[in-house]
């Protein structure tokens, strides 16, 4: 009972009104409850929310709930849910747009890999404009689990021996194109 | 570069790593089509799905730089042949399209790049190019070998079908199992042909990814087939890599060869083992090799 009241405080319906303005999200009050999403989801049996809890809680506007779910970071993109649903909602696109605003608001699991993954990712697309598989998985690893390192070897003394592992730091030439993408954008994302 | 290609190839980064079989097997089978195509210069990373985590307008510029130097390179199509690169391209065309306020910011972004602003550039799949532009009745035509009697299963991942759908049906495709039977493969009835693998998760959230897989090969398994054949390099390498691990911890004798589509494909148009990435399996070493190694006057012609 205690929960139930500290839920409803909790509540932020304007926030759930201006996710709706999203790219994707337009349908997001629409949903039905129908749990399409999360019976064809690869994926949510290990989350600790489904996807149709997550939008249930998005469209309640219990953002923090969301925000911290572990599940938003499990959705893999494969958009069976998106493609499913008979509300035509974008949930894809709803769980990337909570995505960022876990990262935005340090809301996301500590060392949580995921995450880790997409910073790292980022980072090293921003600088040089392409990714180098190696060293994006090598420094996600050291900063999420280094001992993860270790069963990685095997998989990546495979890869070695049948040529498909490069050491080398992809970059493109010219950067500086990509280095106007902060100063044009606004980020309101 | 050839002045005369037609297709503007979009490597991304997997390509050129742990999918570089997949590189070498489309240019390969794209030669023997005499389909002139070029690499598309000083490409960047299209974002992957860890970009759009970050920042949606950041990701959907970050895309459109490699649509703009198409545009820039005076061609119509490019060709992406990862489903993630396909993917991630389309949609920053499909946010353009939809959204004022992104066309908006992505005119700005060309214009303070110097760079030419978006007109027809079209994004295509190698499925759908082979399907579309050669057609299966072209490729039976110039099949000069068949792996006859081999059953293959057809997995098409995630992001090539969903969720647009010019590549093939979201729900129900068909067109890899017919460019299979074009070219004398027997394609089985898999039902898990569009499931996810999991992506990057079996980097991240390592036992999650494995056991993907290993449904996706299971199924492929009790269905009859010898083999799974792909068409994204992450499908490709999280099928492939993870066998032998699948295989101590379930005891299941797994040792399935994980193939491109295009190797397939080139191998039945008369391209050899090395030049179409053969080499480069992890799993299923054996069938491979005994598939696509048979001596001359044993090759099965037309």
């Amino acid at each position: 009972m205690e929960r139930q009241i500290r839920y409803q405080r909790e509540a932020d319906l304007e926030w759930a009104r201006q996710f709706t303005k999203h790219p994707g999200s337009e349908r997001l009050l629409s949903c039905i409850q129908c749990g399409t999403c999360s019976g064809t989801c690869p994926l949510s049996i290990y989350m600790d929310l489904t996807p149709r809890q997550v939008i249930a809680l998005v469209r309640e506007g219990f953002r923090e709930d969301a925000l911290r779910s572990k599940t938003i970071w499990l959705c893999a993109s494969c958009y069976s849910c998106s493609v499913e649903c008979p509300q035509k909602i974008g949930i894809t696109d709803i769980m990337y747009r909570l995505k960022r605003e876990a990262i935005r608001s340090n809301l996301y699991p500590k060392r949580f890999p995921i995450p880790v993954l997409a910073r790292e990712f980022c980072e090293m697309v921003r600088r040089h404009g392409r990714n180098s598989e190696f060293w994006v998985v090598f420094r996600m690893a050291l900063r999420s689990n280094p001992f993860a390192l270790f069963s990685m070897a095997r998989t990546g003394w495979h890869l070695w021996r049948t040529g498909r592992l490069s050491l080398r730091k992809e970059r493109i030439r010219r950067i500086n194109e990509l280095q106007v993408i902060p100063t044009v954008s606004k980020e309101v994302d | 570069m050839q002045p005369s290609a037609k297709y503007l190839y979009y490597p991304g980064c997997s390509l050129k790593g742990t999918g570089i079989a997949y590189e070498e097997s489309l240019l390969t089978t794209l030669r023997l089509l005499e389909v002139a195509v070029t690499e598309l210069p000083d490409w960047n990373c299209c974002g992957a799905t860890s970009y759009m985590s970050v920042s949606e307008t950041s990701a959907a510029l970050l895309a459109t730089r490699n649509l703009a130097l198409a545009q820039q390179a005076g061609m119509k199509d490019v060709l992406a042949p990862c489903n993630a690169c396909y993917l991630t391209l389309r949609k920053s065309q499909e946010l353009v399209a939809h959204y004022p306020e992104m066309a908006q910011e992505v005119e700005r972004f060309l214009e303070q790049a110097g760079l030419p602003q978006l007109d027809s550039v079209r994004v295509r799949h190698p499925l759908e190019m082979l399907y579309t532009d050669i057609g299966v009745q072209r490729l039976r035509e110039l099949t000069v070998r068949r792996l006859q009697g081999v059953r293959m299963a057809s997995y098409y991942g995630c992001q090539a079908v969903r969720p647009y759908s010019e590549v093939d049906d979201p729900h129900e495709p068909t067109r890899m199992d017919e460019i299979l039977r074009a070219v004398g493969v027997e394609p089985i009835d898999y039902t898990l042909k569009t499931k996810c693998c999991g992506g990057s998760l079996t980097g991240t959230i390592h036992e999650v990814g494995v056991r993907l897989n290993y449904i996706l090969l299971k199924e492929a398994l009790r269905k009859g087939a010898q083999a799974i054949v792909t068409i994204c390099p992450l499908c490709q390498f999280n099928l492939d890599a993870y066998q032998a691990e699948i295989r101590k911890q379930t005891g299941e004798p797994i040792d399935m060869p994980v193939l491109y589509l295009t190797q397939v494909v080139g191998w039945a148009l008369g391209g050899g083992f090395r030049e179409l990435g053969l080499h480069r399996a992890i799993s299923g070493k054996k069938l491979i090799e005994q598939w696509f190694t048979v001596k001359k006057e044993a090759e099965t012609y037309v």
